[in-house]
């Protein structure tokens, strides 16, 4: 008896569930399935005596070789490595830029953003005041960032004039690179410190007290409880900062046109896309496969340590 | 019973993958049999939707060409489907649209370098046997921007090209050719400005400008298969190189690396550039109130080796899409656009017209002065490279191009660079 309602109730389940996973599959399973089969076809390729293009059929590992290798094709026949100019010599450079951006925006943002939510924690006059100060950045769509920081670097913007420097800050190689990173912290900062705050805000206050009484100092106190405590919610912010920053588009594509030092995957993908969609796909979806590796090493690395933290302190 | 239901669920689960496979397979092996879509609704009449990005003139130009048609053609009324300003988001719409099959869109603007791909996929009507039109009082260019493979696609709507923007107080008579621009750049030291600038960001200003001085010298791009690569020339050499030295010499400012088109405008304007290549558009904001330069400078056809240079050709062309269900009426509207009536109209609006005769009313040139030298410099222009590869063939301009001004590769390699590039477009 009790077993057959547990097992209407699963089936009742299921069937709620349904209507979400039926939304899923036609939503993001069938995109996902299609960009698969499109990025193993040739694009369309021209016929010479029509000048029209035609569906040039299987392509096999063709796009990713492409991608991988630098392989092109000639249009006299034969493959030969891709010049510069040709996307397919770009991709490892994307790939360069792209893990350098996230590695590096991920660690400012985390190191300003525990500050911040450090200040933000603490009770002041003027709290509130500041915590809403310290969101804007957020709120504002990166789109609208871009062009504000994109006017700010200008070779007669304000950083130049009020540094009295003449750096070309969206077309030298390292200064555009900053500049993105510049924008992109500026903007994301202060979700971290969001998430940081919440972290911190759970974490019980006579915890600390019985560290004082003990003698703990304030850098023993932030060491031995305020880090360990803040783990999980830590993970979780440079988890989404890392897949976020992965994917990083609107930046870099508003901020430096097409300049190649700045040029992550995802604006290769766009430009792909207008040249050729299925070897855009195969792009996509050796971006997606890279994305989700790094967000399966962190969940593994960060993962595992948080677990043995917690078992240390019980032992404790 | 209800035990079983919970593994055949999640079978169902596995199966749906699978049976979308097959639907997508199925879908895909649909080649499509152009052909057939081009000879359909060749008489069809009735109302058509016209598709251009937003209409920036100041007289609303489009929109009075559209009110001029549908008061005379009450049964075959034309909708105007404004796009965004962006020429990015403007492709991308027609693509999805015609990737879609969509008879929403009958007559559409394509910016010139689109034509021939769209031509190539078969989105667009060959306009030859009854479909043909009169470009007679046309000026040649803009047709040649609009003629793929031997045929022609659309009817140029509007076109476009550079100017040579000079400041006449310093330079009374504006030079004909890049020798004599770079021999009066010491007066631009003596006056502490900069003395010649265009778009060099890399964007596709930077493919324009590129193509332009290699024009000039005699360089070309591709054959006119539109596939051989014929870039890797001396003429392409002494083009490019005229930039590379200007850069390095310091007769083009250093910051001129990051210049699009409202930055270079905002120089000029500002008085820190002598020469300044730029598109017609920039001459209302030069002669404004706010422009330090209002009335010290004058407009010329851009420079070139031994006389006037080779403007690129902007502008958009009006094709008929192969999905219109009305392609008479679009045709109709097609000839109606290249009329002198409704040129008029575009001429007013700032936009170039393609009929040679507009250039030579005195009353648009009371307007609009610089008329005769764009004149001047469309007679001369050559139209970007016509490919169906655009897209990857401008890349491997602009990024050669760039990295050639950036001093990272010699004039030699880009030019090289170049050509392998425009040999592996479409892979």
């Amino acid at each position: 008896m009790k077993l057959r309602d547990e097992a209407r109730m699963s089936g009742r389940a299921w069937l709620f569930v349904a209507p979400v996973l039926i939304a899923l599959t036609v939503v993001i399973g069938y995109p996902v399935i299609r960009a698969l089969w499109m990025s193993f076809h040739f694009d369309d390729q021209l016929d010479e005596t029509t000048g029209r293009f035609v569906d040039s059929g299987q392509g096999t590992f063709y796009n990713y070789l492409h991608w991988l290798l630098g392989q092109c094709q000639v249009i006299t026949g034969g493959v030969t490595e891709c010049p510069t100019g040709n996307l397919g010599a770009e991709f490892w450079g994307a790939v360069g830029v792209t893990l350098f951006f996230a590695v590096v925006t991920v660690t400012l943002e985390v190191a300003i953003g525990l500050g911040m939510a450090m200040v933000m924690g603490k009770t002041f006059r003027g709290r509130a005041l500041l915590r809403a100060a310290v969101l804007i950045p957020w709120a504002i769509p990166t789109a609208v960032t871009a062009r504000l920081w994109e006017f700010m670097f200008q070779y007669d913007g304000i950083v130049n004039t009020v540094f009295g420097t003449e750096i070309l800050w969206t077309s030298d190689t390292w200064p555009a690179r900053f500049a993105v990173i510049a924008a992109d912290v500026w903007k994301t900062a202060p979700f971290v410190a969001l998430l940081l705050l919440a972290g911190l805000q759970i974490i019980p206050e006579d915890v600390y007290e019985a560290a004082r009484v003990d003698g703990a100092s304030a850098w023993q106190r932030f060491t031995q409880i305020t880090m360990p405590l803040l783990k999980p919610a830590l993970l979780v912010a440079v988890l989404f900062r890392s897949m976020d920053a992965l994917r990083m588009y609107d930046l870099p594509a508003i901020m430096t046109d097409n300049l190649p030092a700045t040029r992550t995957l995802s604006v290769l993908v766009v430009e792909q896309t207008r040249q050729g969609p299925n070897s855009a796909a195969a792009l996509s979806t050796i971006t997606f496969l890279l994305i989700f590796a790094a967000a399966f090493v962190l969940v593994k690395i960060l993962g595992a340590n948080a677990v043995r933290t917690q078992e240390e302190q019980r032992k404790a | 019973m209800a035990f079983k239901k919970v593994p055949s669920l999640r079978a169902a689960l596995v199966l749906w993958p699978i049976a979308l496979l097959t639907v997508t397979f199925a879908t895909a092996c649909n080649t499509s049999d152009t052909d057939e879509q081009l000879g359909r609704n060749q008489d069809g009449r009735g109302p058509i939707t016209y598709v251009e990005g937003k209409d920036t003139t100041e007289t609303g130009a489009v929109k009075q060409v559209i009110d001029n048609w549908n008061a005379t053609h009450p049964d075959e009324q034309v909708t105007y489907k404004e796009q965004s300003n962006d020429a990015s988001a403007q492709y991308d719409d027609l693509v999805e649209h015609m990737r879609a099959k969509s008879s929403d869109y009958d007559v559409v603007a394509l910016d010139v370098p689109w034509t021939a791909e769209f031509a190539a996929k078969g989105w667009i009507q060959p306009l030859e046997d009854q479909f043909a039109i009169d470009t007679s009082p046309l000026l040649s260019p803009p047709v040649a921007s609009a003629t793929y493979n031997g045929t022609l696609y659309a009817a140029p709507r509007n076109t476009n090209g550079g100017l040579l923007f000079y400041r006449k107080d310093l330079v009374p008579v504006p030079p004909r050719t890049w020798a004599e621009m770079r021999a009066s750049c010491p007066l631009a030291r003596d006056n502490q400005i900069g003395c010649y600038a265009g778009q060099f960001a890399p964007y596709e200003g930077l493919t324009v400008n590129t193509a332009e001085v290699i024009n000039a010298f005699g360089g070309t791009f591709v054959g006119t298969d539109g596939r051989t690569p014929t870039v890797n020339s001396p003429q392409s050499r002494a083009g490019l190189e005229q930039l590379v030295d200007a850069f390095r010499v310091g007769d083009i400012p250093r910051e001129a690396i990051t210049f699009q088109e409202p930055e270079s405008g905002a120089a000029f304007n500002q008085g820190k550039l002598m020469f300044l290549r730029s598109w017609p558009s920039t001459y209302g904001d030069a002669s404004s109130e706010a422009s330090a330069v209002k009335d010290k400078f004058g407009v010329a056809p851009l420079p070139g080796d031994t006389g006037i240079g080779a403007s690129t050709l902007g502008g958009y062309n009006a094709a008929i899409s192969a999905y219109s269900e009305n392609k008479a009426t679009a045709l109709d509207f097609l000839k109606y656009l290249i009329s002198e009536e409704a040129q008029h109209i575009i001429a007013s609006g700032a936009l170039p017209s393609v009929r040679a005769s507009i250039y030579d009313d005195p009353a648009l040139i009371a307007k609009m002065p610089y008329l005769p030298a764009l004149k001047d410099s469309i007679a001369s222009a050559v139209p970007r490279p016509v490919t169906p590869f655009y897209p990857a063939v401008s890349k491997a301009i602009q990024d050669n191009a760039y990295a050639a001004l950036t001093g990272t590769k010699s004039v030699n390699d880009a030019i090289i660079g170049m050509q392998k590039g425009i040999e592996t477009a479409g892979s």
